[in-house]
């Protein structure tokens, strides 16, 4: 389904540049982000000691991604996964893919990848073509070694030749079929993994460099709070302040006296402070306010959403803002040197930090080296980014020596970029028949993105703070053509010959949004799937049946036929406190879909027991690493659900600790079953969010099932039911 | 001077009494296991073993550890000599990030050796201070029913 025309559907504000880089005016297309960044040098190289090394720019994120990249190329190259190595993203030297975000990653770096591996093995195969006079077809690879007719005649790492990589990839290589893929299609076992449960130092907070320094930020009281005042004083372990405005940070030799320095120097500080938060308990009245001041414009309009419409169904469903709430708080390590900086981040764009640090710093790009290492799972835009400026200015202070900043969990789930509340006002209109034809919506929103290297002043945390403060701009939406940040998903997939549905950005942010898993779609989803539910009642019809009498999307009947047979839908019982529901989406409407099945239990609290997911992301690389991505992603919607919520008061977030901001526990998890229809000549999909949003809206109408109320915000708590 | 038995081998590690276990753990001692995730005895990343009883080594002061033996998920096993949990969660690749999983791993330890085969409600209930994020659970969960088969057998 593609929308008759989408007018302004991009109110993305100021700025928002290429995502990744740009290839040179004229050039052929090529794959992802092979196209930006279009050296074989960039993303491979082979090494005299039979290994092969890639070099993506996406990052590893717990998702698996390096995993996934070193089949396609072991694959395509025709070595052994095992010689494989991929190496973490660093600029200068890494092609620039821009953020690992948005479920792209195998769509961007994975076609890439398959294309440059193609064209590599294409030109050694030349290679030894015309050294050999064995005709390019007479010449077999068996783990990159070469076979003639009369046997072995040579091998990658034998023509370990980097001059032969420094060429262009050529647009007309032609990749193996699906049907000849040996390793691509496989649960190869994650190679991250091993590290994880022998506990090595993997993460950038186990980096130990020779003679480092630990610093702590010492946070204002309140959001805006100015630093007026601040009493001398000794420090334990001669620890040393570091100051610029209202930045306020200390270093020390070891960790017990960098924060017991923080802690003492907090109590030195004198803060003015102001309200400049809204009032909690009326976020919906708040948000329709300042839309009232916003940025206004048209997500799709097509046809007139009243004709042959005889009964309008108006609902409005709101969400509060989420943490990404990582497990680790944010850290980083920087070191100084000759007036540049080298930092060591869990960022998830190296380069896009890279441009907001030297924004920051009003440098030079080239002065600042970012080299990715793993931090725990960010779901999104987290304090990553903002620990890394954290770092470099601690740093700044002792030259030489490399400091490592570790933010605290009351920093991490306080200060952290969240997913912003919103709100959405639907009216639906059905014909004589019960059928869905006229759609008016209306999505009230922060933008979803604040990540930075894409507007003229850098986004990171502390560049608000300091002496010579840069102004915390808007946050934006990404334009439609790429799923769009708050009316994510908010174009229903179902034929509806009318529709209305716009969006308005807010020019206010109160509270510093950004971009978490599935951006705007946790809501949409679910408030489309909730209306659906309610029509398919008025009607009379099974919410199922209803679904599919309103598909043309083949693939998306597909996976809610699936889910439906997982889950016995047909065949449900009726018990008492307890309901079945279902949700479902394709992903931005551009991505994987997902039909989810949810059981729950309503005791004191609702309980989700039980999720079926029945999923399609095109051609699937690694099926166990896509299932994990599913399931996770299901857990994840389960825990919004049901339990999140960022509270805060008129000047600071007050949910900074777990036990404020309660995510879902072993003893709470559903259990979770997943299924997919594989497609191994469809383009990759990507999986990391396509699961979340449907389970969340299957959870509500679980939640109608089992209770007969129609939840309208969430997280669906006893309050709020 | 602070004195203790980490991971089956005797350690005197200079460090102020008012030090935590964990930061004593992960400076002197020169470990990564132990992970720092709240510092309040919330999520369950610090988790390590002291004299085979699962503790906080966020909270804990390293001084409370003298003469007493503790156990992290270095102590469990090695690539080389990996614990059956270890194996087990490599089997069904039972992590995503893994910031969560050596606390993890060391919860689930302890309640295998005083469970050798625990019902799932009985994992859930020992895991449930641990705060897992990606959503790696079920499998986390079957990990540990695959370890206690394994280690059964």
């Amino acid at each position: 389904m593609s929308p008759a025309k989408e007018p302004g559907a991009s109110p993305q504000g100021s700025g928002f540049a290429a995502v990744t880089a740009a290839p040179p005016p004229g050039a052929p297309t090529l794959p992802g982000s092979l196209n930006g960044n279009r050296l074989l040098s960039h993303w491979l190289g082979f090494h005299a000691d039979g290994k092969v090394t890639i070099t993506p720019g996406k990052v590893e994120l717990g998702q698996g991604i390096l995993t996934t990249l070193s089949q396609i190329a072991a694959d395509e190259l025709d070595v052994d996964f095992t010689r494989v190595t991929a190496r973490a993203a660093a600029t200068p030297d890494s092609p620039d893919e821009g953020v690992t975000s948005g479920s792209l990653s195998t769509q961007d770096s994975g076609s890439a990848m398959r294309h440059a591996c193609a064209a590599a093995r294409a030109i050694f195969l030349q290679v030894v073509a015309q050294r050999t006079g064995i005709p390019v077809e007479d010449i077999t690879i068996e783990d990159g070694i070469f076979h003639g007719p009369a046997g072995e005649i040579g091998s990658y790492w034998a023509l370990a030749d980097a001059a032969l990589l420094e060429t262009e990839a050529p647009p007309e290589v032609t990749p193996k079929p699906a049907s000849a893929r040996r390793i691509a299609g496989t649960s190869v076992p994650r190679i991250d993994l091993p590290d994880k449960v022998f506990g090595a130092a993997r993460y950038v907070h186990d980096l130990r460099l020779p003679g480092l320094l630990h610093a702590r930020v010492v946070r204002p009281p309140s959001r805006g709070a100015v630093l007026t005042m601040l009493r001398d004083g000794p420090l334990p372990g001669e620890a040393r302040v570091v100051r610029d405005g209202s930045f306020l940070a200390v270093l020390a030799a070891t960790e017990w006296d960098a924060e017991a320095a923080a802690t003492r120097l907090a109590a030195r500080a004198e803060w003015a402070e102001r309200d400049t938060l809204p009032e909690a308990t009326t976020l919906p009245d708040w948000l329709r306010e300042a839309a009232a001041r916003g940025e206004r414009s048209a997500v799709v309009q097509r046809g007139d959403p009243a004709a042959g419409v005889t009964r309008w169904l108006k609902r409005s469903f709101h969400r509060p803002y989420i943490a990404h709430a990582s497990i680790a708080p944010s850290c980083a390590v920087a070191r100084w040197q000759d007036g540049s900086v080298e930092v060591w981040s869990h960022s998830q764009g190296p380069y896009n930090l890279r441009a907001d640090l030297a924004k920051t710093l009003k440098c030079p790009a080239e002065r600042i080296t970012v080299r990715h290492m793993e931090g725990a799972g960010c779901y999104g835009h987290n304090g990553a980014d903002d620990v890394a400026l954290d770092a470099v200015l601690a740093a700044r202070a002792v030259p030489g020596v490399p400091v490592r900043l570790l933010w605290s969990r009351a920093e991490e789930l306080g200060w952290s970029p969240f997913s912003p509340g919103m709100l959405v006002e639907i009216e639906a209109g059905t014909d004589a028949t019960g059928t869905l034809v006229g759609w008016r919506s209306h999505i009230i929103s922060n933008g979803h993105s604040s990540r930075p290297g894409r507007a003229p002043e850098p986004t990171l945390l502390s560049a608000s703070m300091l002496a010579e403060p840069f102004p915390v701009k808007p946050s934006i939406n990404p334009p439609m053509s790429g799923g769009g940040g708050a009316p994510r998903n908010g174009v229903p997939l179902y034929r509806i010959p009318g529709m209305d549905i716009a969006t308005t950005r807010l020019l206010e942010m109160p509270i510093r949004a950004s971009a978490l898993r599935g951006l705007g779609a946790t809501l949409n989803v679910w408030s489309i799937e909730s209306v659906m539910d309610e029509l398919a009642g008025q009607a009379g019809a099974d919410p199922l049946d209803y679904r599919l009498r309103h598909l043309d999307d083949g693939r998306a009947a597909a996976v809610l036929t699936r889910v439906a047979e997982m889950a016995g839908w047909a065949k449900r019982v009726k018990r008492e406190g307890w309901g079945l529901g279902l949700g479902m989406a394709r992903y931005k409407n551009l991505g994987g879909w997902a039909a989810v099945v949810a059981e729950v239990e309503a005791c004191e609290r609702v309980f989700c027991r039980r999720l079926w997911i029945a999923g399609d992301v095109g051609e699937v690389v690694n099926p166990d690493g896509v299932a994990n991505q599913y399931e996770g992603g299901a857990i994840h919607g389960t825990s919004v659900a049901l339990l999140e919520q960022v509270r805060f008061d008129r000047r600071r977030v007050t949910s900074d600790s777990w036990e404020d901001y309660p995510i879902l526990r072993f003893s709470e998890v559903p259990r979770v079953e997943v299924a997919f229809i594989d497609r191994p000549e469809q383009p990759f999909l990507g999986a990391g969010e396509a699961s979340m949003a449907p389970t969340i809206a299957a959870i509500g109408n679980a939640i109608t099932d089992a209770l007969g109320v129609r939840p309208s915000r969430l997280p669906f708590t006893p309050d709020n039911l | 001077m602070v004195e203790f038995t980490l991971n089956g081998a005797a350690v005197a590690l200079d460090v102020p009494s008012e030090a935590s276990l964990l930061q004593a753990l992960r400076g002197p001692a020169g470990l990564s296991g132990p992970r720092f995730g709240c510092g309040d005895e919330q999520c369950g990343s610090c988790m390590v073993l002291v004299d085979g009883k699962p503790a906080y080594a966020c909270t804990l002061s390293v001084a409370a550890a003298v003469g007493r033996a503790v156990t992290t998920v270095e102590g469990l096993g090695t690539p080389d000599a990996p614990h059956p949990l270890q194996t087990a969660f490599l089997a069904e690749q039972a992590g995503q990030c893994g910031y969560c999983l050596s606390g993890i791993l060391v919860s689930a330890a302890a309640l295998l050796a005083r469970d050798p085969a625990p019902d799932e409600a009985a994992i859930r209930a020992a895991l449930d201070p641990h705060l897992c994020r990606c959503g790696s659970h079920n499998r986390i969960i079957r990990a540990v029913r695959r370890a206690a088969r394994e280690m059964a057998a």
